[in-house]
């Protein structure tokens, strides 16, 4: 547990502030106070505050671009956009290091070259998420594009529509995909694969597409012919 | 614009010749993620063997070990291509056709710009690694080393 990460919680309490990060993050990109105090209706001047303070506690970051095209002296000073920080925050009580135990477990996983049982194992886990959002009342049809993205909201994937598919913008695995990326980016892929299974979502499929700054899933509609 | 480049080494010893159904799906890969590593943002070279466009034919750590050698022009490009982009994918499915190797099988160094490693030299740099762990002469992923910094101005 460390101060800066219950500054951070603590800072998320005032419900604007709460709104004004939920904005950002799923804006995806750099957001200025114009922006945002439309986004939210509330005063500029307000947001500013909020977002400043947002800043401060370290969710999120400042970028300074001219925004208006305007060049040279006279062209005004170089507007503040927010983005969301790279950095991680985290608070759990008591004390618990769940990040060490799962990188020292990916560790030992490709020294016993054991990769196999941990996608069958992601699978497993999967199609029981998967098969919970089924009971939860889709019915007997298979959940379209909107229900899975509401889904993988919850799982903390951030997805976006983009075509006739899902791109997800948040790796819930972030620091063990930056460390073991086949290991963590494959285990993902069977658990996202085993998900969509279990939920009955036969028309689309989880394929890796790796880029940089994203999810390395992504999920398409199959083609029906 | 840095004066030195990213060698890298990786070797894999294969689970079945290559003209065997169960590699079928690693050498319909070859062509595709080649020609993907050229055009990839900080390519520089890559090894290729005698009158072939890949390196399969280079046997010279043994005769069912495939060699990977080839240039970037930082860190970052060669992690980029390593694991994201489609090349994760053949990552990711390497145990289907690769024994897992007890040692390392993958070595970086940096070498000036312009400069092409030949297989001795890394052989020598694996070898290297294999012996002492990372040093700036030899490293992995793992345990990234800095290019060393530009030489004086005389």
């Amino acid at each position: 547990m460390t101060d800066s990460g219950i500054e951070a919680v603590g800072a998320l309490s005032e419900p604007l502030r709460r709104r004004l990060y939920r904005y950002v993050v799923e804006h995806g990109g750099e957001v200025s106070r114009a922006e945002a105090a439309e986004a939210t209706g509330a005063q500029r001047n307000l947001v500013a505050f909020h977002l400043d303070k947002l800043v401060e506690v370290g969710l999120l970051e400042v970028t300074r671009r001219k925004v208006s095209g305007r060049e040279g002296p006279g062209s005004g000073r170089p507007a503040k956009l927010y983005r969301r920080s790279a950095r991680e925050h985290a608070v759990r009580l008591p004390p618990r290091d769940y990040e060490t135990a799962a990188h020292l477990l990916a560790e030992a996983v490709e020294r016993h070259g054991a990769e196999e049982a941990l996608y069958a194992a992601a699978r497993a886990e999967g199609a029981r998420r998967g098969a919970a959002l089924a009971d939860r009342g889709h019915g007997p049809a298979s959940p379209d594009l909107g229900e899975l993205r509401a889904r993988l909201e919850e799982e903390g994937y951030e997805p976006v529509m983009e075509g006739p598919g899902l791109r997800l913008r948040n790796c819930p695995f972030h620091s063990l995909a930056a460390a073991f990326p086949p290991l963590a980016c494959g285990m993902n892929l069977e658990l996202l694969r085993g998900l969509l299974s279990g939920a009955g979502a036969d028309d689309v499929t989880a394929s890796m597409r790796p880029a940089p700054g994203w999810c390395c899933v992504h999920i398409s509609k199959n083609n029906k012919d | 614009m840095s004066d030195h480049h990213l060698a890298q080494l990786n070797i894999g010893l294969l689970r079945a010749p290559l003209d065997s159904p169960a590699m079928a799906g690693f050498v319909a890969l070859l062509d595709p993620i080649n020609a993907l590593a050229d055009t990839s943002p900080g390519f520089v070279w890559r090894l290729r063997g005698e009158g072939a466009d890949d390196a399969t034919g280079v046997r010279v750590f043994g005769e069912e070990i495939l060699v990977n050698l080839s240039v970037w022009e930082t860190y970052e490009a060669l992690w980029n291509f390593t694991y994201r982009s489609d090349h994760l994918e053949a990552m990711r499915r390497r145990r289907e056709w690769f024994t897992r190797m007890r040692e390392a099988f993958l070595v970086l160094w940096w070498v000036p710009a312009g400069h092409v490693p030949d297989v001795e030299e890394a052989r020598d740099r694996l070898a290297l690694f294999r012996e002492r762990g990372a040093s700036p002469a030899a490293f992995s992923f793992r345990d990234p080393m800095p290019a060393p910094s530009a030489a004086p101005r005389a």
